[in-house]
């Protein structure tokens, strides 16, 4: 095939590999094949946790869970540029970043599965947690990185949002502020296609998002997200551009929604699955492995063992979120101010009172 | 000790505590080398620069966010809304973020913000600069309230407020802002937050009320003295959480209560008081608890606005008759 241009042809967006596993320009030397293998793992863990999360919700065992099928090199590709003192601020879709960060699967779960202490992980201590209002979140990653910089860290700030909430007026007044400030955030436009049921098209009028920045004075590239090299090369530059206090960074990703918006969606409703049969032929991982396969970096035995290990290291978070008893009522009181005010003792008392004999199990 | 105003109270407060604690810095629009709109933040831009007093741009919402962001990451951030009719678009990040970061988190992360908005009617000020949004705050799990009522306790609270490791709405009566001076030490002292003080001492009927209506309570008390009644007035200060064992334990002394605020009626946090005191001293009342608010109405333009806010005179007409129904 070999598409030998350093765009996506139909988009312009930057891109390294084509839907094949071509190379369109060269791999930049920042990538090892280590690194690229490292990436392809995350991708496929990511993958199938997906996988198992939404079988979960489908037989009662998790809540309304947010899957990434498809939009796996985004966040990996994204969160492996990144340094461990850096910060995240996602979405609710990022689970693929937050992994890589350090974030567990266990805790993935329990957050989806309706327990708090799902984002309280143990590491990475100063990410965000999950972000559900739209585009809120953007606003926490300026105000985050402002405070690194005063206090003179070497702390960047990456951010998500998806295509659907760049039409939100808090995309637009963070983003704003970022511009004028030049803070050292980086805000990822996870381009999957659809708010819900609403293409992209019916949400924005411009060619791009990431033209978006030039309202606000802020750089805007668009790269093939699908893509890992081109997620992970272009975010690299962005966040050393950031720690250099050069400023912020937009950065649309384009991807693709393959499965539904969340286990609460049913995208035949709205979506022709002759153009999701398509997308399927241009998702990443396939594309890093033709690759990857071609290039001798791996084979069918690593291939074997990464899905073993992946559906082990799954079951085991799986287990023990299953096995994590509900919190007591207490919770809901624990940490809602830093010391509880005497007006909430008796609330809490009557919870006490009424709370069911025995604790509850993972529901 | 200087006789301040509330506003250079509020002014000297901020000074004081980002003196004395580098992790403050104020932002907000034209709060910089304006010194904001009423002038709270006058010369502390001179005095602690460009990266501590940030003049923002004008997008309400983001203040609010990028204000959670900074207080999650280790700063305390003291957010000025310049007028309370401009405050709602914070509501998004304060309701959804600012209140329960440090839920969501386990404590792991939180949020210690100051949301600062001169507050309340009076000052013949144009359209959406007059709301009295209390009680929509007050029914956010998670924040705190803060209504102060003179210059001392405005200095007090507000470095309470900056010192509390949670996020607090700090609402300040803008007809107050120079109506009195009144001698304030500027020497960081902070007052309780979570705590009514008793504003004034009596047996006959216990008068609640909050920021700039404890003028027309504090007035109407002295009418009625004169009248041979003797009011016990509370300055709620800390709407939530609310102090109640300080309002109960005065209704249970007086027997009667008349509570008193500028926001509109229906669904207020007078209501919430009301409710209180019939579930915990119902017995103890000699007469049914009375509100006296505003009216169910849009803050009306400046003719109008004395009509609205509740006088002197319907506040001692409340105490007449619950007087008259013991």
């Amino acid at each position: 095939m070999g598409i030998h241009t350093s765009v996506d042809p139909e988009t312009g967006a930057v891109r390294f590999l084509s839907p094949e596993g071509a190379l369109c320009r060269p791999i930049p030397s920042s990538l090892s094949d280590e690194l690229l293998v490292t990436l392809y793992r995350a991708m496929t863990r990511t993958r199938i946790f997906d996988g198992k999360a939404v079988a979960l919700q489908r037989t009662g065992q998790l809540g309304t869970f947010a899957s990434a099928l498809g939009q796996e090199a985004v966040g990996v590709g994204a969160a492996a540029a990144m340094q461990a003192h850096d910060v995240l601020a996602p979405s609710y879709r990022d689970h693929g970043a937050q992994f890589l960060r350090g974030m567990t699967m266990a805790e993935c779960l329990l957050y989806w599965g309706g327990d708090e202490r799902g984002s309280d992980f143990a590491g990475p201590r100063l990410d965000f947690p999950n972000c559900v209002p739209v585009a809120t979140q953007i606003a926490h990653a300026v105000g985050a990185s402002y405070a690194f910089r005063l206090q003179r860290a070497d702390r960047v700030v990456v951010t998500f949002i998806g295509d659907g909430g760049t039409a939100n007026g808090g995309f637009y007044e963070a983003l704003n502020m970022a511009g004028v400030w030049r803070t050292p955030t980086v805000i990822i436009i996870n381009n999957n296609g659809w708010a819900i049921s609403t293409p992209c098209a019916l949400e924005c009028a411009a060619p791009t998002l990431a033209q978006k920045g030039v309202a606000v004075g802020i750089e805007g590239w668009q790269i093939d997200g699908n893509d890992v090299v081109a997620v992970y090369d272009t975010v690299r530059q962005a966040v050393e551009k950031a720690r250099a206090g050069q400023g912020p960074t937009l950065i649309e990703a384009l991807t693709y929604r393959l499965g539904d918006h969340t286990t609460a969606d049913d995208a035949t409703r709205y979506r022709d699955p002759e153009l999701v049969r398509r997308e399927w032929a241009r998702e990443p991982i396939a594309r890093l492995r033709a690759y990857l396969l071609r290039k001798g970096a791996w084979n069918q035995e690593k291939e074997d063992a990464l899905q073993r290990e992946s559906l082990e290291e799954v079951g085991q978070a799986v287990n023990a979120y299953l096995a994590t008893h509900s919190a007591g009522c207490d919770a809901m009181f624990d940490h809602l101010y830093a010391t509880l005010p005497a007006s909430y003792v008796s609330q809490r008392d009557t919870a006490r009172r009424f709370e069911p004999k025995g604790g509850g199990g993972h529901g | 000790m200087a006789e301040l105003s509330l506003v250079e109270a509020v002014n000297h407060a901020l000074a004081y505590e980002m003196a004395n604690d580098e992790s403050v810095l104020l932002l907000g629009e034209d709060i910089g080398v304006n010194g904001g709109v009423f002038r709270a933040t006058n010369g502390l831009q001179a005095r602690f620069g460009r990266e501590r007093v940030i003049d923002t741009p004008l997008a309400e919402g983001a203040i609010a966010g990028v204000a959670v962001g900074m207080a999650a990451m280790g700063l305390k951030p003291v957010a000025e809304i310049q007028f309370t009719g401009f405050i709602y678009p914070t509501i998004d990040q304060m309701i959804n973020h600012a209140s329960r970061l440090r839920n969501r988190t386990r404590g792991r992360l939180t949020c210690p913000m100051v949301l600062r908005s001169p507050y309340g009617a009076g000052i013949h000020a144009p359209e959406h600069h007059s709301e009295s949004p209390e009680a929509l705050f007050a029914h956010m799990p998670g924040l705190r309230v803060v209504v102060p009522s003179s210059p001392a306790r405005a200095y007090g609270l507000l470095l309470a407020a900056m010192r509390d490791p949670d996020p607090v709405v700090f609402l300040e009566p803008t007809r107050l802002y120079r109506l009195f001076k009144q001698e304030v030490a500027d020497e960081g002292e902070s007052l309780p937050l979570d705590a009514c003080f008793l504003s004034r001492e009596g047996k006959d009927v216990t008068l609640v009320a909050w920021g700039a209506m404890m003028q027309e309570t504090l007035a109407a008390a002295d009418a009625l003295e004169q009248q041979g009644v003797d009011a016990e007035v509370i300055d709620v200060a800390t709407i939530k959480p609310l102090d109640m064992e300080t309002i109960l334990r005065s209704v249970e002394k007086t027997g009667r209560c008349v509570i008193i605020h500028e926001a509109p009626r229906t669904a207020g946090f007078g209501a919430e008081i009301a409710a209180e005191i019939a579930e915990r001293a119902l017995f103890s009342l000699l007469a049914p608890v009375k509100r006296v608010a505003a009216y169910d109405v849009v803050v009306p333009l400046s003719r109008l606005e004395r009509q609205y806010i509740p006088s002197v005179d319907r506040i001692v007409d409340a105490v007449r008759s619950v007087m008259e129904g013991s």
